[in-house]
């Protein structure tokens, strides 16, 4: 166990938690729409958005998945001694953290059933670029429209047609988070 | 006080649960997300749905407003308020346009709400259906379904008795197309205030359900071609601050049959006449 596994949780949870918290459902509220979120350190190559966003939703109660360079020893160990999330595989995950490609094909996750539409995989994608520019996001949310520079179309314009069955995505980059719920259309 | 409690009360595996029902219950508007609802220090049917809702959003931050009917200065609403004044340190106001956070039973405010408000709703029974349908199993699968034929049937059946449709609250509303939801016994006066620019968030405690809507989400009032959904309220005006706009509570004066009717909202009364709006009854 490294050193670095005991520190970059947060340093004062209800409060950070909280404000994480915030930052994350007016993301999902408002498709479409960056902000900040701060308070974890977790270690590389995770970014400080997709910490802050394990620390606030994960616990041992959910199961998480980490896809491709996201699965590091070092990574497990700051997971698990944080959050006490058992890892697990795409089928079993609540929550799955990763590079898009990595996480890639999105048919393993779970997207809920007719009666329990909410027991669907929540995606936490780590993204190069993060801005309010590019695919055209209309649904409940938005006034109007939005844009938000999504990795590709085709998948989120499937997911959103299986609604009110789908997964859920948080895009993080460095310090700043997007969300995209199944409810938004694409295109 | 507060360092007697976690900051609002709850503690954070709690918290945490219950934030990752709101997000599901956000990605899928106006459907029915279970959640594993505390006892909290005041009893089933006093807000303990919206309370934990409000102590899973809350940030130090916030200022808190609570209504209840309307009113801020309640026993439930005054006590609410206090309790999270006490556990999260947070400023409370009765003035709707400062607050960030409204927990509220059964109204929605006169001012319209704006980006960066959130409104809690406390709800009793958050199963539209449940009284045409008893079974949990079966709403649940009439929902899976989209299986509404039953409610429009009811509203039916109050034209046939009634000659219009007779229910005057918790009105039921088709959101965004798919999932019918119970608005919590607002007047359905409210129902169109629905369609807002703030979140709104639905907790009800004894029966451990979580639901939303998003900003800016269509929201449509059920209703027929031939008899269209109409926002009614009492036809008068306020008699204290003589809004004709606002919902108002019909309200005994003496033992001789006198009555008067007031705005529900205080908030919004007593700010009208601080800029010197007089109604007919006011002193």
């Amino acid at each position: 166990m490294q050193a670095e596994t005991l520190t970059g949780g947060f340093a004062d949870a209800p409060h950070d938690a909280a404000h994480a918290f915030r930052a994350i459902m007016e993301a999902m509220a408002r498709p479409g729409t960056i902000h900040r979120i701060a308070g974890a350190q977790p270690p590389a190559p995770l970014s400080v958005a997709a910490g802050a966003v394990l620390l606030t939703l994960c616990d041992p109660e959910t199961a998480l998945h980490l896809a491709g360079s996201a699965d590091t020893g070092a990574v497990r160990d700051w997971v698990t001694f944080h959050c006490g999330a058992p890892l697990a595989g795409r089928g079993q995950a609540a929550f799955a953290l990763g590079a898009w490609p990595a996480l890639l094909p999105l048919g393993d996750y779970a997207i809920g059933t007719p009666e329990y539409p909410d027991r669907s995989a929540t995606l936490i994608v780590e993204v190069p670029v993060l801005e309010a520019s590019g695919a055209r996001l209309t649904g409940p949310g938005i006034a109007t429209e939005a844009a938000l520079s999504l990795p590709e179309t085709a998948a989120f314009q499937a997911n959103a047609r299986a609604f009110p069955l789908g997964l859920d995505f948080i895009f993080t980059c460095g310090d700043r988070l997007a969300a995209l719920p199944r409810s938004t259309r694409i295109g | 006080m507060t360092e007697h409690y976690n900051f609002a009360y709850l503690d954070e595996q709690t918290k945490r649960m219950i934030r990752r029902a709101l997000l599901k219950a956000l990605a899928v508007p106006g459907y029915q997300v279970p959640f594993a609802s505390r006892e909290m220090p005041m009893p089933y049917g006093w807000g303990t749905g919206g309370v934990q809702v409000t102590a899973a959003v809350l940030v130090p931050e916030d200022r808190l407003k609570v209504i209840d009917q309307g009113a801020d200065d309640t026993t439930n609403a005054v006590s609410i308020r206090a309790f999270f004044a006490r556990t999260a340190g947070v400023a409370t106001t009765e003035a709707t346009a400062e607050a960030t956070v409204i927990q509220t039973r059964h109204r929605i405010p006169e001012v319209t709400l704006r980006e960066g408000q959130i409104l809690v709703y406390q709800v009793p029974i958050p199963e539209p259906l449940r009284f045409l349908e008893p079974s949990e199993v079966e709403t649940r699968r009439m929902h899976a379904l989209e299986d509404y034929g039953l409610m429009h049937v009811k509203l039916y059946e109050d034209i046939s008795r009634h000659g219009h449709i007779a229910t005057a609250y918790a009105y039921p509303v088709r959101v965004a197309g798919r999932y019918v939801m119970d608005p919590s016994p607002i007047p359905k006066f409210d129902n169109p205030k629905m369609e807002m620019a703030a979140i709104q968030l639905f907790g009800a405690g004894r029966e451990q359900r979580i639901y939303a809507l998003p900003p800016h989400t269509p929201v449509v009032s059920l209703d027929f071609e031939d008899h269209p959904f109409e926002a009614s309220k009492a036809d008068h005006a306020c008699g204290l601050c003589g809004a004709t706009d606002s919902y108002l509570d019909e309200v005994i004066v003496d033992d001789a049959g006198g009555r008067m009717f007031v705005c529900s909202d205080t908030d919004y009364c007593g700010s009208r006449q601080a800029a010197g709006h007089k109604g007919k009854d006011a002193a």
